[in-house]
Protein backbone atom coordinates (compact mmCIF):
# COMPACT_ATOMS: atom_id res chain seq x y z
CA UNK A 1 0.00 0.00 0.00
CA UNK A 2 1.73 3.50 -0.86
CA UNK A 3 0.73 6.54 0.68
CA UNK A 4 -2.41 7.43 1.75
CA UNK A 5 -3.81 11.05 2.36
CA UNK A 6 -7.10 11.07 5.07
CA UNK A 7 -8.82 13.92 4.63
CA UNK A 8 -12.27 16.25 3.79
CA UNK A 9 -11.78 18.95 1.68
CA UNK A 10 -14.11 21.04 4.16
CA UNK A 11 -11.29 21.55 6.25
CA UNK A 12 -8.65 23.63 5.59
CA UNK A 13 -5.40 22.28 6.41
CA UNK A 14 -6.83 19.39 4.32
CA UNK A 15 -6.95 21.33 0.90
CA UNK A 16 -3.07 22.32 1.43
CA UNK A 17 -2.31 18.77 1.96
CA UNK A 18 -4.25 18.17 -0.81
CA UNK A 19 -3.01 20.91 -3.42
CA UNK A 20 0.50 20.04 -2.09
CA UNK A 21 0.51 16.60 -2.95
CA UNK A 22 -1.43 17.19 -6.24
CA UNK A 23 0.54 20.25 -7.21
CA UNK A 24 3.75 17.97 -6.87
CA UNK A 25 2.60 14.71 -8.56
CA UNK A 26 2.97 12.78 -5.44
CA UNK A 27 1.06 9.34 -5.86
CA UNK A 28 -1.38 8.83 -3.37
CA UNK A 29 -4.57 7.25 -2.31
CA UNK A 30 -7.49 9.93 -1.19
CA UNK A 31 -9.20 8.28 1.58
CA UNK A 32 -12.31 10.70 2.29
CA UNK A 33 -13.34 11.07 6.08
CA UNK A 34 -16.42 12.90 6.06
CA UNK A 35 -16.60 15.23 8.65
CA UNK A 36 -20.14 15.73 9.11
CA UNK A 37 -21.17 12.51 9.40
CA UNK A 38 -19.06 11.85 12.21
CA UNK A 39 -16.33 9.44 10.63
CA UNK A 40 -13.73 10.99 12.08
CA UNK A 41 -14.58 9.59 14.91
CA UNK A 42 -14.60 5.77 13.81
CA UNK A 43 -12.68 3.23 15.42
CA UNK A 44 -10.99 2.49 12.04
CA UNK A 45 -9.66 6.15 11.71
CA UNK A 46 -8.60 6.21 15.43
CA UNK A 47 -5.97 3.58 13.79
CA UNK A 48 -4.80 6.35 11.45
CA UNK A 49 -4.77 9.20 13.82
CA UNK A 50 -5.89 8.94 17.72
CA UNK A 51 -6.23 12.46 17.52
CA UNK A 52 -9.05 11.50 15.59
CA UNK A 53 -8.60 14.68 12.81
CA UNK A 54 -7.77 15.55 9.54
CA UNK A 55 -6.05 15.39 7.59
CA UNK A 56 -3.96 12.35 8.66
CA UNK A 57 -1.24 10.35 6.82
CA UNK A 58 -0.50 6.79 6.31
CA UNK A 59 2.69 5.68 4.57
CA UNK A 60 3.01 2.21 5.31
CA UNK A 61 3.24 1.29 8.80
CA UNK A 62 4.07 5.19 9.44
CA UNK A 63 1.12 7.33 10.47
CA UNK A 64 1.38 10.90 10.94
CA UNK A 65 -1.19 13.94 12.31
CA UNK A 66 -0.77 17.63 11.90
CA UNK A 67 -1.03 19.40 8.00
CA UNK A 68 2.20 21.42 8.76
CA UNK A 69 4.08 18.19 9.61
CA UNK A 70 2.33 16.40 6.89
CA UNK A 71 3.38 18.97 4.39
CA UNK A 72 7.35 19.22 5.60
CA UNK A 73 7.43 15.32 5.08
CA UNK A 74 5.52 15.57 1.76
CA UNK A 75 7.96 17.98 0.66
CA UNK A 76 11.19 16.06 2.23
CA UNK A 77 10.06 12.86 0.89
CA UNK A 78 9.78 13.67 -2.36
CA UNK A 79 12.24 16.16 -2.84
CA UNK A 80 9.97 18.94 -4.08
CA UNK A 81 11.25 22.55 -5.49
CA UNK A 82 12.92 24.30 -2.88
CA UNK A 83 10.56 27.24 -3.09
CA UNK A 84 7.81 25.62 -1.75
CA UNK A 85 10.24 24.91 1.94
CA UNK A 86 12.84 26.77 1.19
CA UNK A 87 16.79 25.82 1.74
CA UNK A 88 18.06 29.52 2.52
CA UNK A 89 18.11 29.83 6.58
CA UNK A 90 16.33 33.49 6.58
CA UNK A 91 13.41 32.26 3.71
CA UNK A 92 12.82 28.98 5.66
CA UNK A 93 12.53 30.82 8.55
CA UNK A 94 9.53 32.77 7.51
CA UNK A 95 7.91 29.83 6.47
CA UNK A 96 8.55 28.64 10.07
CA UNK A 97 7.76 31.60 11.97
CA UNK A 98 4.36 31.87 9.84
CA UNK A 99 3.32 28.27 9.75
CA UNK A 100 3.53 28.49 13.76
CA UNK A 101 1.90 31.64 14.19
CA UNK A 102 -1.22 30.41 11.88
CA UNK A 103 -2.53 28.40 14.42
CA UNK A 104 -3.96 30.36 16.90
CA UNK A 105 -4.25 33.25 14.82
CA UNK A 106 -5.94 33.21 11.26
CA UNK A 107 -6.80 29.66 11.60
CA UNK A 108 -9.00 30.05 14.77
CA UNK A 109 -10.48 33.25 13.23
CA UNK A 110 -11.12 31.66 9.93
CA UNK A 111 -12.86 28.91 11.67
CA UNK A 112 -15.22 30.40 13.72
CA UNK A 113 -16.03 32.78 10.94
CA UNK A 114 -17.25 29.96 8.56
CA UNK A 115 -19.27 28.12 11.25
CA UNK A 116 -20.74 31.25 13.27
CA UNK A 117 -21.50 33.32 9.98
CA UNK A 118 -23.11 30.57 8.00
CA UNK A 119 -22.53 26.74 9.25
CA UNK A 120 -24.82 27.61 12.10
CA UNK A 121 -27.84 29.16 10.30
CA UNK A 122 -27.43 27.40 7.52
CA UNK A 123 -26.57 23.67 8.29
CA UNK A 124 -27.74 23.51 12.05
CA UNK A 125 -30.43 26.25 12.11
CA UNK A 126 -29.17 28.43 15.05
CA UNK A 127 -28.31 31.63 14.94
CA UNK A 128 -25.23 32.83 16.59
CA UNK A 129 -26.26 35.78 18.89
CA UNK A 130 -24.90 39.16 17.17
CA UNK A 131 -22.56 40.36 19.09
CA UNK A 132 -20.82 37.36 19.08
CA UNK A 133 -20.62 37.44 15.45
CA UNK A 134 -19.14 41.18 15.28
CA UNK A 135 -17.05 40.08 17.96
CA UNK A 136 -15.65 37.33 15.37
CA UNK A 137 -15.47 39.14 12.24
CA UNK A 138 -13.63 41.86 14.35
CA UNK A 139 -11.17 39.52 14.76
CA UNK A 140 -11.15 37.59 11.28
CA UNK A 141 -10.13 41.49 10.59
CA UNK A 142 -7.59 42.02 13.11
CA UNK A 143 -6.07 38.74 11.98
CA UNK A 144 -6.01 40.19 8.14
CA UNK A 145 -4.22 43.36 8.81
CA UNK A 146 -1.61 41.30 10.66
CA UNK A 147 -1.15 39.07 8.11
CA UNK A 148 -1.03 41.79 5.70
CA UNK A 149 1.28 44.29 7.80
CA UNK A 150 3.87 41.49 9.72
CA UNK A 151 3.72 38.49 7.17
CA UNK A 152 3.22 39.77 3.76
CA UNK A 153 4.44 43.27 3.46
CA UNK A 154 5.40 44.31 0.08
CA UNK A 155 6.38 40.78 -0.88
CA UNK A 156 5.06 38.89 -3.63
CA UNK A 157 4.54 36.06 -1.38
CA UNK A 158 5.14 35.47 2.86
CA UNK A 159 8.99 33.78 2.34
CA UNK A 160 9.76 36.17 -0.64
CA UNK A 161 9.88 36.15 -4.18
CA UNK A 162 8.02 32.47 -4.57
CA UNK A 163 5.13 30.49 -3.49
CA UNK A 164 5.64 28.13 -0.32
CA UNK A 165 4.22 26.01 1.86
CA UNK A 166 3.27 29.16 3.97
CA UNK A 167 1.04 30.19 1.10
CA UNK A 168 -1.03 27.23 0.78
CA UNK A 169 -1.67 27.28 4.23
CA UNK A 170 -3.03 30.81 4.18
CA UNK A 171 -4.88 30.89 1.30
CA UNK A 172 -7.04 27.96 2.06
CA UNK A 173 -7.77 29.10 5.59
CA UNK A 174 -9.00 32.69 3.83
CA UNK A 175 -11.26 30.53 1.50
CA UNK A 176 -13.43 29.18 4.51
CA UNK A 177 -14.48 33.24 5.28
CA UNK A 178 -14.73 33.58 1.34
CA UNK A 179 -17.13 30.71 1.14
CA UNK A 180 -19.01 31.85 4.09
CA UNK A 181 -20.04 35.05 2.02
CA UNK A 182 -16.94 37.59 4.07
CA UNK A 183 -15.91 40.25 1.70
CA UNK A 184 -12.30 39.65 2.99
CA UNK A 185 -10.98 41.39 -0.25
CA UNK A 186 -12.49 44.48 -0.64
CA UNK A 187 -10.54 47.74 0.14
CA UNK A 188 -7.65 45.02 0.67
CA UNK A 189 -6.15 45.05 -2.97
CA UNK A 190 -2.57 44.35 -1.00
CA UNK A 191 -4.49 40.84 0.20
CA UNK A 192 -6.63 40.25 -3.72
CA UNK A 193 -3.49 40.65 -5.60
CA UNK A 194 -1.50 38.52 -3.14
CA UNK A 195 -4.12 35.76 -3.69
CA UNK A 196 -4.37 35.98 -7.62
CA UNK A 197 -0.74 35.17 -7.40
CA UNK A 198 -1.05 32.25 -5.21
CA UNK A 199 -4.21 30.99 -7.69
CA UNK A 200 -1.48 31.59 -10.43
CA UNK A 201 1.08 29.48 -9.34
CA UNK A 202 -1.32 27.15 -7.88
CA UNK A 203 -3.20 26.27 -10.90
CA UNK A 204 -6.83 27.24 -11.34
CA UNK A 205 -8.02 23.98 -12.13
CA UNK A 206 -6.64 22.82 -9.02
CA UNK A 207 -6.96 25.62 -6.89
CA UNK A 208 -11.15 25.32 -7.80
CA UNK A 209 -10.79 21.87 -7.70
CA UNK A 210 -9.91 21.79 -3.85
CA UNK A 211 -12.07 24.27 -3.29
CA UNK A 212 -15.19 23.05 -4.60
CA UNK A 213 -16.82 21.45 -1.49
CA UNK A 214 -16.30 24.52 0.31
CA UNK A 215 -17.95 26.37 -1.83
CA UNK A 216 -20.73 24.20 -1.83
CA UNK A 217 -21.02 24.26 1.81
CA UNK A 218 -23.92 27.07 1.92
CA UNK A 219 -26.09 24.77 0.22
CA UNK A 220 -25.34 21.34 2.26
CA UNK A 221 -28.46 19.92 3.64
CA UNK A 222 -29.48 20.94 7.39
CA UNK A 223 -27.85 18.36 9.98
CA UNK A 224 -30.32 15.86 11.15
CA UNK A 225 -30.53 15.48 15.01
CA UNK A 226 -27.88 12.88 15.05
CA UNK A 227 -25.15 15.15 13.51
CA UNK A 228 -25.88 17.86 15.90
CA UNK A 229 -25.27 15.58 18.51
CA UNK A 230 -22.07 14.08 17.25
CA UNK A 231 -21.13 18.01 16.14
CA UNK A 232 -21.70 19.02 20.27
CA UNK A 233 -18.59 19.54 21.61
CA UNK A 234 -17.12 20.65 19.09
CA UNK A 235 -19.68 23.60 18.86
CA UNK A 236 -19.23 24.59 21.92
CA UNK A 237 -16.04 25.18 21.76
CA UNK A 238 -16.66 27.49 18.96
CA UNK A 239 -18.76 29.58 20.45
CA UNK A 240 -16.31 29.87 23.51
CA UNK B 1 25.88 42.93 17.14
CA UNK B 2 25.70 39.26 17.54
CA UNK B 3 22.55 37.16 18.62
CA UNK B 4 19.97 38.56 20.59
CA UNK B 5 17.15 36.92 22.19
CA UNK B 6 14.26 39.05 23.90
CA UNK B 7 12.93 36.71 26.58
CA UNK B 8 10.88 36.89 29.89
CA UNK B 9 11.41 33.64 31.43
CA UNK B 10 8.13 33.57 32.90
CA UNK B 11 7.12 32.70 29.36
CA UNK B 12 7.11 28.85 28.77
CA UNK B 13 8.38 29.48 24.92
CA UNK B 14 10.72 31.95 26.23
CA UNK B 15 12.16 29.05 28.90
CA UNK B 16 12.60 26.88 25.78
CA UNK B 17 14.63 29.36 23.70
CA UNK B 18 16.65 30.38 26.90
CA UNK B 19 17.34 26.29 27.25
CA UNK B 20 18.58 25.32 24.01
CA UNK B 21 20.35 28.31 23.05
CA UNK B 22 22.90 28.13 26.64
CA UNK B 23 22.60 23.89 26.30
CA UNK B 24 23.78 24.44 23.34
CA UNK B 25 26.39 27.16 24.09
CA UNK B 26 24.92 29.48 20.87
CA UNK B 27 26.92 32.99 21.99
CA UNK B 28 23.99 35.88 22.64
CA UNK B 29 23.03 38.55 24.19
CA UNK B 30 20.13 38.28 26.66
CA UNK B 31 17.94 41.25 26.71
CA UNK B 32 15.11 40.59 29.10
CA UNK B 33 11.44 41.93 28.89
CA UNK B 34 9.96 42.41 32.12
CA UNK B 35 6.13 41.00 30.96
CA UNK B 36 4.97 42.01 34.37
CA UNK B 37 5.98 45.23 33.91
CA UNK B 38 4.45 45.96 30.70
CA UNK B 39 7.94 46.14 29.38
CA UNK B 40 6.61 44.04 25.68
CA UNK B 41 4.10 46.71 25.37
CA UNK B 42 6.31 49.62 25.01
CA UNK B 43 6.99 51.52 22.23
CA UNK B 44 10.81 50.13 22.14
CA UNK B 45 10.05 46.72 21.74
CA UNK B 46 7.26 47.38 19.15
CA UNK B 47 10.36 48.24 17.27
CA UNK B 48 11.73 45.43 17.93
CA UNK B 49 8.95 43.42 17.23
CA UNK B 50 5.28 44.79 16.54
CA UNK B 51 3.28 41.36 18.07
CA UNK B 52 4.61 42.84 21.34
CA UNK B 53 5.02 39.29 22.20
CA UNK B 54 8.37 37.08 23.53
CA UNK B 55 10.73 35.40 22.85
CA UNK B 56 12.02 37.36 19.65
CA UNK B 57 15.40 36.87 17.88
CA UNK B 58 17.34 39.24 16.43
CA UNK B 59 20.53 38.28 14.27
CA UNK B 60 21.94 41.61 12.89
CA UNK B 61 18.92 43.09 10.45
CA UNK B 62 16.79 39.61 11.00
CA UNK B 63 14.08 39.69 13.35
CA UNK B 64 12.40 36.20 14.14
CA UNK B 65 9.31 35.93 16.13
CA UNK B 66 7.65 32.32 17.18
CA UNK B 67 9.40 30.19 19.22
CA UNK B 68 9.22 27.17 16.74
CA UNK B 69 10.98 28.87 14.24
CA UNK B 70 13.40 30.87 16.40
CA UNK B 71 14.36 27.09 17.57
CA UNK B 72 14.55 25.74 14.01
CA UNK B 73 16.85 28.78 12.82
CA UNK B 74 19.13 27.93 15.77
CA UNK B 75 19.43 24.42 15.20
CA UNK B 76 20.34 25.23 11.57
CA UNK B 77 22.76 27.78 11.84
CA UNK B 78 24.75 26.55 14.60
CA UNK B 79 24.35 23.14 13.32
CA UNK B 80 23.82 21.67 16.87
CA UNK B 81 23.56 18.04 17.71
CA UNK B 82 21.10 15.80 15.37
CA UNK B 83 18.76 14.35 18.37
CA UNK B 84 17.95 17.56 18.51
CA UNK B 85 15.76 17.52 15.44
CA UNK B 86 16.45 14.27 13.46
CA UNK B 87 17.56 14.27 10.18
CA UNK B 88 15.69 10.94 9.71
CA UNK B 89 12.62 11.49 8.18
CA UNK B 90 10.53 9.73 10.49
CA UNK B 91 11.95 10.90 13.75
CA UNK B 92 11.96 14.45 12.29
CA UNK B 93 8.47 13.92 11.46
CA UNK B 94 7.44 12.78 14.92
CA UNK B 95 8.81 16.25 16.44
CA UNK B 96 7.30 18.39 13.65
CA UNK B 97 3.79 17.08 14.72
CA UNK B 98 4.17 17.31 18.25
CA UNK B 99 5.51 20.80 17.80
CA UNK B 100 2.35 21.88 15.91
CA UNK B 101 -0.19 19.86 17.82
CA UNK B 102 1.07 21.57 21.09
CA UNK B 103 -0.03 25.21 20.00
CA UNK B 104 -3.62 24.62 20.83
CA UNK B 105 -3.30 21.90 22.87
CA UNK B 106 -0.91 21.64 26.06
CA UNK B 107 0.05 25.59 25.39
CA UNK B 108 -2.97 26.47 25.47
CA UNK B 109 -4.29 24.80 28.64
CA UNK B 110 -0.69 25.53 30.44
CA UNK B 111 -1.56 28.97 29.79
CA UNK B 112 -5.13 28.79 31.23
CA UNK B 113 -3.59 26.23 34.40
CA UNK B 114 -1.36 29.63 35.67
CA UNK B 115 -3.73 32.66 34.33
CA UNK B 116 -6.63 31.02 36.09
CA UNK B 117 -5.12 29.81 38.90
CA UNK B 118 -2.10 31.76 39.93
CA UNK B 119 -1.72 35.33 37.68
CA UNK B 120 -5.13 36.25 37.33
CA UNK B 121 -6.32 36.80 41.24
CA UNK B 122 -2.57 37.19 42.50
CA UNK B 123 -1.20 39.36 39.73
CA UNK B 124 -3.79 40.88 38.07
CA UNK B 125 -6.22 40.25 41.34
CA UNK B 126 -9.20 39.42 38.94
CA UNK B 127 -11.29 36.09 41.05
CA UNK B 128 -10.93 33.39 38.94
CA UNK B 129 -14.25 31.32 39.81
CA UNK B 130 -13.68 27.70 41.22
CA UNK B 131 -15.84 26.45 38.21
CA UNK B 132 -13.70 27.96 35.94
CA UNK B 133 -10.36 26.78 37.70
CA UNK B 134 -12.40 23.24 38.12
CA UNK B 135 -12.95 23.04 33.96
CA UNK B 136 -9.08 24.62 33.03
CA UNK B 137 -7.72 21.89 35.35
CA UNK B 138 -10.26 19.23 33.97
CA UNK B 139 -9.35 20.31 30.33
CA UNK B 140 -5.59 20.38 31.15
CA UNK B 141 -5.86 16.65 32.30
CA UNK B 142 -6.89 15.48 29.15
CA UNK B 143 -4.45 17.02 27.14
CA UNK B 144 -1.87 15.33 29.85
CA UNK B 145 -3.49 12.15 29.00
CA UNK B 146 -2.94 12.70 25.21
CA UNK B 147 0.38 13.80 25.67
CA UNK B 148 1.50 10.20 27.36
CA UNK B 149 -0.68 8.07 25.10
CA UNK B 150 -0.19 9.45 21.90
CA UNK B 151 3.21 11.43 22.01
CA UNK B 152 5.33 9.57 24.20
CA UNK B 153 3.83 5.94 24.66
CA UNK B 154 6.30 3.68 25.55
CA UNK B 155 9.46 5.58 23.89
CA UNK B 156 12.17 7.82 26.65
CA UNK B 157 11.69 10.79 24.79
CA UNK B 158 8.49 12.28 22.38
CA UNK B 159 10.29 11.49 19.17
CA UNK B 160 12.28 8.66 20.19
CA UNK B 161 15.26 7.72 22.03
CA UNK B 162 16.73 11.03 22.71
CA UNK B 163 15.51 14.12 23.38
CA UNK B 164 14.71 16.79 21.23
CA UNK B 165 13.00 20.07 20.25
CA UNK B 166 9.79 18.35 21.27
CA UNK B 167 10.87 17.28 24.52
CA UNK B 168 12.55 20.76 25.75
CA UNK B 169 9.13 22.72 24.14
CA UNK B 170 6.69 20.14 26.41
CA UNK B 171 8.96 20.44 29.45
CA UNK B 172 8.82 24.00 29.61
CA UNK B 173 5.11 24.01 28.93
CA UNK B 174 4.47 21.72 32.19
CA UNK B 175 6.18 23.86 34.57
CA UNK B 176 3.81 26.25 33.76
CA UNK B 177 1.08 24.76 36.02
CA UNK B 178 3.79 23.49 38.10
CA UNK B 179 5.12 27.23 38.98
CA UNK B 180 1.06 27.39 39.60
CA UNK B 181 0.66 24.74 41.82
CA UNK B 182 -0.53 21.88 40.23
CA UNK B 183 0.66 18.33 40.61
CA UNK B 184 1.27 17.64 36.98
CA UNK B 185 3.40 14.35 38.00
CA UNK B 186 1.35 13.09 40.92
CA UNK B 187 -0.76 10.20 39.48
CA UNK B 188 1.38 9.64 36.52
CA UNK B 189 4.21 7.75 36.58
CA UNK B 190 5.15 7.59 33.27
CA UNK B 191 5.17 11.76 32.63
CA UNK B 192 7.54 11.91 35.73
CA UNK B 193 10.08 9.79 34.85
CA UNK B 194 10.25 11.30 31.02
CA UNK B 195 10.00 14.53 32.81
CA UNK B 196 13.71 13.18 35.24
CA UNK B 197 15.00 12.28 31.59
CA UNK B 198 14.42 15.21 29.96
CA UNK B 199 16.03 17.43 33.12
CA UNK B 200 19.08 14.86 33.02
CA UNK B 201 19.35 15.32 29.75
CA UNK B 202 19.43 19.55 29.77
CA UNK B 203 21.28 19.55 32.83
CA UNK B 204 19.99 20.10 36.26
CA UNK B 205 21.52 23.47 37.03
CA UNK B 206 20.87 24.61 33.58
CA UNK B 207 17.40 23.35 34.00
CA UNK B 208 16.81 25.03 37.60
CA UNK B 209 18.15 28.08 36.22
CA UNK B 210 15.47 28.73 32.97
CA UNK B 211 12.72 27.91 36.01
CA UNK B 212 13.74 30.23 38.88
CA UNK B 213 11.08 32.65 37.18
CA UNK B 214 7.84 30.58 36.67
CA UNK B 215 8.52 28.68 40.36
CA UNK B 216 8.45 32.23 41.92
CA UNK B 217 5.16 33.14 40.20
CA UNK B 218 3.00 32.90 42.62
CA UNK B 219 4.64 35.59 44.70
CA UNK B 220 4.49 37.50 41.97
CA UNK B 221 3.64 41.45 43.16
CA UNK B 222 0.46 42.73 42.23
CA UNK B 223 0.16 44.83 38.69
CA UNK B 224 0.58 48.10 38.63
CA UNK B 225 -2.91 49.63 37.73
CA UNK B 226 -1.57 51.72 34.45
CA UNK B 227 -0.27 48.21 33.13
CA UNK B 228 -3.12 46.08 34.35
CA UNK B 229 -5.21 48.36 32.24
CA UNK B 230 -3.01 47.94 29.43
CA UNK B 231 -2.78 44.19 29.61
CA UNK B 232 -6.21 43.59 30.82
CA UNK B 233 -7.73 42.82 27.21
CA UNK B 234 -4.19 41.08 25.09
CA UNK B 235 -4.02 38.60 28.24
CA UNK B 236 -7.85 37.76 28.30
CA UNK B 237 -7.38 37.10 24.24
CA UNK B 238 -4.21 35.19 25.14
CA UNK B 239 -6.06 32.34 27.24
CA UNK B 240 -9.40 32.18 25.31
Amino acid sequence: MGLELYLDLLSQPCRAVYIFAKKNGIPFELRTVDLLKGQHHSDDFAQVNPLKKVPALKDGDFTLAESVAILLYLSRKYETPDHWYPQDLQARARVDEYLAWQHTALRTSCTRTLWQKMMFPVFLGQRVPPEMLASTLAELDRCLQLFEDKFLKDQDFLAGSHISVADLVAITELMHPVSAGCQIFKSRPKLEAWCQRVEAAVGEGLFQEAHAAIMKAKDLPPADAAMKEKLKPFIQLLLQ
Amino acid sequence: MGLELYLDLLSQPCRAVYIFAKKNSIPFELRTVDLRKGQHLSDAFAQISPLQKVPVLKDGDFTLTESVAILLYMTRKYKVPDHWYPQDLQARARVDEYLAWQHMALRRNCLRALWHKVMLPVFLGEPVSPEMLAATLAELDVTLQVLEDKFLQDKAFLAGPHVSLADLVAITELMHPVGAGCQVFEGRPKLAVWRQRVEAAVGEVLFQEAHEVILKAKHSQPADPTIKQKMMSRVLAMIQ
